[in-house]
């Protein structure tokens, strides 16, 4: 019977362990992603691109109308916000600034990419996992295809173009949301809020949301390919891997989130 | 006897626990192997060390001449392209059909024009008795179907190797002997090296040139049916005549069961 001391250290060593085993992997997975994406290509073995255009469906088009929908209530939830402020001080223009702004830096990149992460990063694992779980991922390896190529890069690449235009794509339909409202309901002239987002706008505003939804991307897919190739049981596993997938990638899209707009603050 | 494949000294292990105890026997050359023995005496994990996708504690796994266990990721993918393997559950992929399926390894391992390949796809389909099928997708097969179009995969570039993991697991009676017909059929055709790993009966006595028999993680037996069946091993003979394993506790051993300690 091993006493309390070297049970306690026992327990360190074994969740000890299996971190580093985790990061591992984790590292592995990130490295191979990278190498088979922008490496390789160069060396002959080229990126599935039908694969990857499909992708781009399910993850780029399939997603338009979500996103439209909330990025638009969230235009018009900003400027009802901004304009309960900036009546009071008489400065109701500054509605367009205040929409413009915070949609295209940090609105947009970030509300797309939860929804990306809901929608998409939880589809990643469960495609992968329930694929690891049927040993179809085995099956690939066996028949001499490296199954990060075949099933991560193409989720990959359309990710990373297909979240910065979504990100765009909501920019412009949210601002479009804060000009709906002020233009009815707050009374200013639309020319007059078009003038007022254009000048208050400037390139970076938008560079930095785009920089920051292509580093969500890699987040995103990172972590769904993860979870899901993490799966070494049956159904129960997939539905669990899947649902933490969501968290991990959520959470880990806020951090990088944090790590961005302190750089630019700092930088810009 | 011509080794196709040697395996000396293999151990291995899962987490803690020893599942293949030094393991040495070989596979003869374009013979039907069956690795047989009851559920969890490490058949499919030997088989997995096989083909490639766990790598032995100890050991070593020669396939014409070359270690497969110390080999790097390169080198034994140029190994699998010699060998086909079918799974316990097809494992075809559900988002393509089967044409595609069984294009897959060609379309990523050689240049072969597309007609040239739908020719070939089309033949193996048939050679395996699912000719017509090439637009369905694997959720609307059969489990024998499924399984079929698994070897058609296994077989698209021509391996040398075969290797089954419990072909006529979850499969009724007269599909199972279909199943075991066709392995027959290959294995006389093409004279390829097949190795099969299975518990069930009528398939051992319908498929085997050679059988191995694995008993918790040693092997038991190597040698013909015939040998086999003459063998006056207890642990053989129990597995024969179908006869359940019989626990006999002590009344103090089943008290300290039953507690707990």
């Amino acid at each position: 019977m091993p006493s309390a001391g070297e049970n306690f250290f026992g327990l360190i060593g074994r969740k000890g362990h299996s971190f580093r085993m985790n990061l591992n992997f984790a590292s592995r997975l990130v490295n191979d992603t990278f190498y088979w994406s922008f490496i390789s290509p160069f060396k002959g073995k080229a990126i599935r691109v039908r694969a990857s255009i499909s992708e781009m469906v399910k993850v780029g088009y399939n997603s338009v109308p979500i996103v439209a929908v909330i990025s638009l209530f969230v235009g018009i939830i900003l400027a009802l916000q901004a304009a309960y402020q900036l009546k009071k001080v008489g400065a109701l223009i500054y509605v367009a600034d205040l929409v413009g702004v915070s949609l295209t830096r940090e609105l947009a990149p970030i509300l797309t990419a939860i929804i990306v992460a809901g929608r998409s990063g939880s589809a990643f694992a469960a495609e992968i996992g329930s694929m690891k779980a049927a040993e179809e991922v085995d099956a690939l390896v066996t028949m001499g295809i490296n199954p990060i190529r075949f099933l991560v890069v193409p989720k990959l690449i359309a990710l990373m173009i297909m979240l910065p235009a979504l990100t765009l794509f909501a920019d412009f339909i949210g601002i479009l949301g804060g000009f709906l409202l002020s233009v009815t309901e707050l009374g200013i002239h639309p020319y007059n809020y078009f003038q007022q987002t254009v000048s208050a706008l400037v390139m970076t505003d938008v560079v930095t949301g785009l920089v920051k939804a292509l580093a969500f991307s890699i987040v995103i897919t990172i972590v769904g390919a993860y979870e899901g190739f993490k799966v070494e049981g049956g159904a129960e596993e997939v539905g669990r891997r899947t649902t933490a997938s969501v968290v991990a990638s959520i959470f880990l899209v806020i951090v990088f989130d944090l790590f961005f707009t302190t750089l630019f603050y700092f930088f810009s | 006897m011509d080794a196709a494949i040697e395996i000396k000294g293999l151990v291995t292990h899962y987490g803690d626990r020893e599942v293949l105890k030094n393991i040495s026997f070989s596979v003869p050359k374009g013979k039907t192997t069956v690795i047989l023995g009851g559920s969890g005496c490490g058949k499919s994990t030997l088989l997995k060390h096989m083909i490639g996708l766990l790598k032995p504690t100890r050991g070593s796994i020669f396939i014409h001449g070359s270690d497969i266990a110390g080999m790097d990721d390169k080198m034994l993918d140029e190994m699998r392209k010699k060998m086909g393997v079918l799974f316990q559950g097809a494992a075809l992929l559900n988002s393509m059909t089967l044409a595609d399926n069984v294009a897959l390894p060609m379309r990523e391992h050689t240049k072969l024009e597309e007609a040239t390949m739908q020719i070939m796809v089309r033949m193996k389909l048939e050679l395996v008795g699912l000719s017509g099928f090439e637009d369905y997708f694997p959720s609307q097969l059969s489990g024998g179907m499924k399984k079929r179009a698994g070897i058609a995969r296994a077989m698209a570039l021509d391996p040398e190797f075969l290797f089954f993991d419990e072909p006529s697991a979850g499969l009724d009676p007269v599909t199972a002997a279909g199943l075991d017909e066709l392995i027959r059929k290959l294995n006389k055709a093409f004279k390829m090296t097949i190795v099969v790993v299975t518990h069930e009966l009528p398939s051992i006595y319908q498929i085997s040139d050679y059988i191995v028999m694995l008993d918790y993680g040693e092997v038991l037996f190597t040698g013909t049916l015939d040998e086999l069946k003459a063998s006056d091993n207890e642990r053989i003979k129990m597995f024969l005549e179908r006869r359940p394993e019989q626990q006999i506790y002590s009344p103090e051993d089943y008290f300290k069961i039953i507690a707990g300690d």
